[in-house]
């Protein structure tokens, strides 16, 4: 058998798992990967213009398609650039192969030129890692590799290799089949566990389901639709499970948690079946924990045992892939009739419904709400930054199919918006991709717009600009007597730093400013038409809040409302 | 808060260790005890971890082990029957002769044995379960100890 190269072994075995892209940033440790892709068809390289822009699109790439998104960067400052992404795709639970180069063998540990211990920096943020240190493990490395990243709880796995085992030779031949008697996920769920879902089903009267962001990653939308349409349960999800079910379906409470919506929280609160699925518990969803759901059973599906009754006390446990056992429940439950319970969930949608002041003032809202409506029909993936504008893109953009929705939820990494774009862009090319954003993080990866413009990549930001670190800003207002400490972005009221129309232009792609409410369509539509990147340049209403609001620490039902 | 005692079958490769102290560091569990040692397979370590912690921290602990990668089985001990061993090393200050024809005999006593004799001190080693350590410490303790190393336990479970 022929010899090959070991970058020549990682690009090969890359081919085997279909990878078409690679977002990436070269350096001396890549450079015999880099000349082996030179040559490879099959693989799109993306250079981007920061090692973290090419994470995070590699993650947006993932979140959009299904597949697994993979990145590559250098050793040392290349492999720490990556790491606040690798983190985000982590605690989101994205499947990711991030491929750093490292320092030559036998200078491992020497502080050589470049070196960073990579893998144990990442040790707690990946799922798995591994330095290769012999050639002929590149391949079934490679094979384990994407195995872990994609099964059980996807996660990303980085995979460490040194320049020299770049260079060294080996047979490749690529394992068909991979054996690790170590890691065995658990998919099909326990049949008597499930009989006892259905069981409660029938027995509740106020029943509700809370699912996660583990339906999108198993794919489990449809599942979850049938399941909540035949067993006639309404469901709210997390921000991270927006696009799981759709909004506009009438069973549909919208976002739970911190800024969801009221009726949804005043659901949780009062159910006495909760059957969350794929979802974590996590604080910004539960609020304070002891009276989280006080009156309810809870169910728990899940396909990491480490997660169920991590926060919550489980009644039911089942573990396994949501897909498979939201199948199964569906054909052991019943339709449940509780007229009450919808009707009660009916007049909190009807008294407290999610909403701002519609005055003739440019609010983001707004902004977000007209976004969604003239997309409507088209292809649309949304990406956010982090603050009070993936707050608002959550609430008034109504997402009715999975994987339209990519946000750093778990982690909350500003800047990861536009380099999300991108990724999903390069995914499915013929999706309208909005980053919604605000002034503060589209700064934090503002660079990539030049990867945008360069490989003709046509996002649309939409900057919700109000000068300030809104979130930040809010909590300040509520919280801290409206001392606001170091959270001003703009020089003055009319001197926003930077000009972003300039900035775009710079860039070579539109901008396009807007001050006026009736100008939001114009610019939107206009947005929608130009073939290339444009930048949208909201100056939204500098002190608007989202609301509503739960307190960090307050139980879920005791909200803060907004002036309606 | 209990000790607990786990036993984890984990993959014989560099940076196990590391991922498991990790583990626990990162969760702010906390290690009372670890010992590690190749088993009848050399591609398979066993690690034997004395834990502080309750009944839910516990089961995290379980769990988390689990998730990774190279762990292969998580035994909970605690639970069950079981044998379990330590070794410990005691350096006890014996400055004259009679003190130390003192220690020795006190250390002929128990079964335990000394292991080194020197112009100051005495070491002496014992192995055996905790309440076996405990008590020759105790016995030791009047004497003055310099220095103690302990191995950590390891057990089996006993399938009685
Ligand atoms: C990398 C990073 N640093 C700091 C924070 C803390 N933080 C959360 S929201 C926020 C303000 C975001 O401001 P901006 O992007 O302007 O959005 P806005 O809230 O105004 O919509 C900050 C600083 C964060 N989430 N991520």
């Amino acid at each position: 058998m022929a010899k090959l190269k070991g970058a020549e072994i990682l690009v090969k075995s890359l081919c085997k798992e279909g990878v078409r892209h690679i977002f990436g940033y070269p350096g001396g440790s890549v450079l015999p990967l880099y000349d082996a892709l030179y040559d490879e068809k099959s693989i799109t390289f993306h250079l981007t213009r920061h090692e973290q822009g090419a994470v995070h699109a590699a993650d947006g790439y993932a979140r959009a398609t299904g597949e697994v998104g993979v990145c590559m960067a250098t050793s040392g400052p290349g492999a720490t650039n990556l790491v606040t992404g690798i983190a985000t795709a982590h605690m989101d639970s994205i499947p990711m192969i991030a491929i750093t180069g490292q320092v030559k063998s036998v200078l491992i540990g020497n502080d050589a030129f470049q070196e960073a211990d990579i893998v144990g920096i990442t040790r707690s943020v990946t799922k798995h890692n591994y330095l290769i240190k012999d050639v002929s493990e590149v391949a079934r490395t490679v094979k384990e590799a994407f195995h872990i990243a994609r099964t059980g709880r996807p996660g990303p796995v980085l995979i460490d290799l040194p320049v020299d085992v770049q260079m060294l030779e080996a047979e490749f031949e690529y394992p068909r089949t991979i054996e690790m008697r170590s890691y065995n996920p658990v998919l099909k769920g326990h049949p008597g566990q499930i009989k006892k879902i259905a069981d409660a089903v029938e027995k509740s009267q106020r029943p509700l389901i809370y699912a996660g962001g583990g339906i999108i990653l198993s794919g489990a939308s449809q599942e979850l639709t049938r399941f909540a349409r035949k067993s006639n349960l309404p469901v709210t999800t997390t921000m991270m499970g927006l696009g799981g079910f759709p909004e506009d379906d009438p069973l549909s409470l919208g976002m739970l948690g911190m800024h969801g919506t009221a009726y949804a929280n005043h659901a949780v609160q009062e159910a006495d079946l909760i059957i969350a699925v794929g979802a974590r518990f996590d604080d910004r969803v539960t609020g304070r924990i002891d009276d989280f759901a006080p009156r309810s059973t809870i169910v728990h599906i899940d396909v990491d045992p480490s997660s169920v009754g991590k926060n919550v006390k489980v009644d039911i446990p089942v573990i396994g892939d949501a897909k498979s056992i939201l199948a199964d429940l569906t054909s052991v439950v019943n339709r449940k009739e509780c007229p009450e319970w919808h009707e009660k969930i009916s007049s909190w949608k009807k008294q407290l419904p999610l909403t701002y002041r519609k005055d003739d003032k440019l609010r983001p809202q707004y902004v977000v709400e007209r976004i969604c409506e003239l997309t409507k029909g088209r292809d649309v993936i949304v990406s956010t930054e982090v603050g009070q504008n993936q707050m608002w893109a959550a609430q008034f953009y109504t997402y009715t199919r999975p994987r339209t929705w990519l946000s750093s939820g778990g982690l909350g990494t500003m800047g990861y918006g536009l380099p999300a774009a991108i990724g999903a862009k390069v995914g499915c090319p013929d999706a309208v991709v909005f980053d919604i954003a605000g002034d503060g993080s589209i700064q934090m990866n503002i660079q990539e717009l030049a990867t945008a413009v360069i490989e003709k990549l046509p996002v649309k930001i939409a900057i919700l600009n109000n000068g300030w670190l809104g979130m930040v800003r809010q909590w300040q207002e509520l919280f801290y007597k409206k001392r606001y400490a170091f959270v001003g972005l703009a020089e003055d009221v009319d001197k926003y730093c930077p000009d972003f129309v300039k900035l775009a232009e710079s860039y070579g792609a539109l901008g396009i400013r807007v001050k006026e409410k009736n100008q939001v369509d114009a610019a939107i539509e206009k947005a929608l038409e130009v073939d290339g990147p444009v930048v949208m340049d909201f100056v939204i209403e500098r002190e608007e809040n989202v609301y509503p609001m739960v307190p960090a620490g307050e139980a879920i039902d005791r909200m803060i409302h907004g002036l309606a | 808060m209990s000790k607990f005692i786990i036993a984890a079958l984990v993959e014989n490769k560099f940076g196990v260790l590391a991922r498991i102290s990790g583990l626990f560091s990162a969760r702010g569990f906390n290690i009372s005890s670890l010992a590690v040692g190749e088993t009848e397979d050399p591609e398979v370590s066993r690690m034997t971890i004395v834990v502080d912690a309750d009944e839910k921290i516990l089961e995290q602990v379980k769990k988390q082990l689990n998730k990774l990668i190279e762990v292969i089985t998580v035994y909970d001990l605690t639970g069950g029957e079981y044998v379990d061993r330590e070794l410990i090393l005691v350096k006890v200050k014996a400055a004259s002769t009679d003190i130390r024809e003192k220690i020795v005999q006190v250390v002929d006593s128990t079964g335990a044995e000394i292991v080194d004799i020197g112009k100051k001190s005495v070491t002496v080693e014992e192995s055996g379960d905790e309440h076996r350590i405990k008590a020759l410490v105790e016995l030791l303790r009047p004497y003055g100890i310099l220095e103690i190393v302990r191995t950590g336990k390891i057990a089996l479970q006993s399938d009685a």
